[in-house]
């Protein structure tokens, strides 16, 4: 308690947000898509997300008390939980325990408290984690249980709408699209996949929450969701073998990155035009990556790649200082 | 001593007389390897045509090179030296070679240059051998595929490209294979067939 | 004593790998397994030696115009030389090794000892010299090695520590090296501390 007075630069107005309130907020946006997960998925969903959000926190305690040696931890916060959520939603719900321990002590360990824990972090710590494991343990990580399969580790295997869209354009067989769930389905989350790739509906629900409670700006989730429905729309117009815009925009992280991953405050630009440039070029990376890369799906990459650009994009579209239209107006 | 000075005539004579030196070097140390090198690259070829036709005593009774492709035939088979021809491997140029018998069987292979991942792409080497997770050894070549690609061969994990690009050389084998033994026929085979991804 | 000083210097204080973060396309790209590392490091240490000891020998004929010219030929030629003699004798390691082998040239540990070392001082101390930086990059690229086997494969000199299945295919593939080589330093320079 050294601070007893802070000495603080005007405006004095606080506009009572908080770290906490904003954290929670965000988790609270993501309870719908949880159910529906948890109801696809059931007991296999528990587990990873349970065992996802714990280790998570108590790497980032065990972190900041004996190897940082902060005076006081931050795992209060929600942070740390909203990172455990996110890596969950991430992954499949087949997973064995001991990867999704290695996935938080990465996420944490080396996303977020080697740059000096919130706030410093370049990467998006849950899609450091993510990427970590889908390259380490491509086997384990790109098993998808179906839906309706609820077991926890024999649950039933299938071949998910990312991977059929991918089959498609690399054999150059339309017919292979016609095992895709149909839009409906794709639109409710009846398909294979992460826990958080199957409820398209409710991650947009969570995503207009956040809007509506003004925890996130409306630009990088439109933008990057719009840049990909546009590219998309041309290509399926173009050459059938590249999937309808409906499809392509349910699947995969594409919702969950778009509207939860992207959004991240310390990875993402600050000011309205950046966050467009930015959520423009994800949108555009992850449709390339999606369609002629080798791996099915683009977003983390994508996400991670615009994270780096981010201070570049900062340098570029700063925000408008206190006090700068009055002064420009005097000039004139 | 002190330094030479940096004038014209001193640096022309210097870089001479070093790259003379070096020249020289060189020449005698290639004139001393040059031997061993070459009588280690035929024991290794030969090694590689008895272990991939699982024989000791294989005579070669002709040899076919066709670019790429180099054919060792002997009475009971044919050991074809042979790079992926679509050459679209993980990190460029493998190149191996497959003993096949009169029935087209795969008797045995051995890659020759991999420049695939360590750890990784390397594992082909093991893989696709008789008890190995891809096992291909005494099966009939030619339409060889991952089951990625709705074949049956299980690919390499995390490999997917680096096993596609194997078994289109083992599928190419066969189809040069093939062109020697029937050479009227046109042989279809996926390692032809441009839908066969 | 003094010798012993420039040998120490190398293989701790002035650590090409982990604290002069020299030569590390080499350090980076021939590190896979704790074996590939041992045999580029004393590859790479063979060629420091004797590049040092002639340089140093050839240092006052040389004029200081043309003196990287002269050293690269000098560098070229040995690597040229020992890439014949390990196809020629030890063709197992020029299987695994092969590639990185010429790469020797562009390493800068070799051309900066060369610079910053060998054509300042006397013979016996440049090949000390030779030998400590030497050591100190086999015994970084050993370790990183080891590290990026152990928790890629599960294996350390080929002995199997744990199962293969647990390994983290990530440290065998490029971006590992990266992240394993960070945290070593970063032990290294909290250990110096």
């Amino acid at each position: 308690m050294s601070n007893r007075l802070i000495v603080s630069l005007s405006p004095h107005v606080h506009s009572g947000d908080s770290i906490q309130k904003n954290m929670y907020g965000v988790c609270i946006a993501l309870v719908p898509a949880l159910v529906a997960s948890l109801y696809f998925f059931g007991l296999g969903a528990a587990v990873v997300m349970l065992t996802s959000v714990a280790s998570c926190v108590i790497f980032e305690w065990v972190i900041a008390k004996f190897i940082l040696r902060r005076p006081r931890t931050t795992i209060m916060d929600g942070s740390a939980i909203l990172t455990g959520v996110l890596l969950g939603f991430n992954l499949p719900s087949n997973l064995p325990l001991w990867i999704i321990i290695i996935g938080a002590l990465v996420a944490i360990g080396i996303g977020k408290m080697t740059f000096g824990g919130l706030g410093q972090n370049p990467f998006n710590p849950a899609l450091v984690g993510r990427v970590f494991l889908l390259i380490s343990f491509p086997a384990q990580m790109t098993t998808w249980p179906v839906s309706g399969s609820v077991e926890y580790l024999d649950a039933q295997t299938g071949a998910t709408p990312l991977y059929l869209m991918k089959w498609a354009i690399q054999s150059g067989d339309v017919s292979v699209l016609k095992d895709m769930p149909s839009s409906l389905e794709m639109i409710i989350g009846q398909h294979g996949g992460s826990l958080g790739e199957v409820s398209a509906i409710l991650l947009l629900i969570g995503c207009l929450f956040m809007i509506v409670r003004k925890i996130i700006t409306w630009h990088i989730p439109v933008s990057i969701l719009g840049t990909v429905a546009i590219i998309s729309g041309v290509l399926h117009l173009v050459n059938p073998i590249y999937s309808d815009p409906i499809s392509v925009l349910c699947s995969g992280g594409l919702m969950l990155g778009a509207c939860f991953m992207a959004t991240d405050y310390v990875t993402s630009p600050m000011v309205p035009k950046g966050q467009i440039i930015y959520g423009v070029a994800i949108g555009a990376l992850t449709v390339i990556i999606r369609n002629w890369g080798s791996y099915p799906e683009g977003m983390s990459f994508a996400i991670l790649i615009m994270n780096a650009f981010t201070p570049l994009i900062n340098t570029y579209c700063k925000p408008r200082r206190f006090g700068e239209v009055i002064r420009k107006e005097a000039k004139k | 001593m002190k330094k030479l000075e940096s004038t014209w005539y001193n640096m022309a004579i210097v870089l001479t007389f070093i790259s003379v030196i070096a020249g020289a070097a060189l020449a005698y140390v290639n004139e001393i390897t040059k031997g061993p090198i070459a009588e280690i690259q035929q024991q290794n070829e030969a090694q590689a045509i008895k272990t991939v036709l699982c024989d000791d005593n294989a005579a070669i009774t002709d040899t076919i090179v066709n670019g790429d492709v180099t054919l060792y035939l002997t009475d009971n088979g044919a050991a074809v030296k042979t790079v992926d021809p679509k050459n679209e491997s993980f990190s460029g140029g493998l190149t191996i070679m497959v003993g096949l018998d009169k029935e087209f069987k795969v008797l045995g292979y051995t890659v020759i240059v991999s420049n695939e991942t360590p750890g990784l792409g390397a594992k082909a080497s093991e893989w696709f051998q008789k008890g190995g997770k891809g096992d291909i050894i005494g099966r009939v070549a030619g339409q060889f595929k991952t089951t990625k690609d709705g074949g049956d061969v299980d690919a390499i994990t995390a490999s997917t490209i680096t096993s596609r690009s194997f078994l289109r050389a083992v599928n190419n084998a066969y189809a040069e294979y093939a062109k020697v033994m029937s050479p009227e026929v046109d042989v279809q085979t996926a390692a032809t067939n441009p839908n066969n991804e | 004593m003094n010798q012993l000083k420039v040998l120490w210097n190398g293989i701790i204080k002035e650590n090409p790998t982990f604290v002069l973060l020299l030569g590390m396309c080499p350090t980076l790209g021939t590190t896979s397994s704790a074996l590939n590392g041992m045999s580029m490091g004393l590859a790479t240490m063979a060629v420091l030696i004797f590049s040092n000891l002639i340089i140093s020998l050839i240092k006052n004929l040389v004029p200081d115009m043309v003196r990287i010219p002269s050293f690269i030929v000098v560098i070229a030629s040995l690597v040229t030389i020992l890439q014949m003699c390990i196809k020629a004798f030890a063709p197992e390691i020029d299987k695994s090794l092969g590639l990185f082998i010429p790469l020797i040239v562009v390493n800068c540990i070799i051309l900066g000892r060369a610079e910053a070392f060998a054509a300042k001082n006397g013979p016996i101390s440049s090949v000390m010299d030779g030998i400590g930086m030497g050591l100190g990059f086999t015994l970084g690229l050993t370790l990183l090695g080891a590290v990026r086997e152990l928790l890629g494969t599960g294996k350390v000199f080929s002995l199997t520590i744990f199962p293969d299945s647990y390994g983290a295919l990530v440290f065998v593939l490029a971006p590992g090296a990266f992240i394993a080589l960070g945290f070593l330093i970063a032990i290294v320079n909290k250990l110096k501390n």
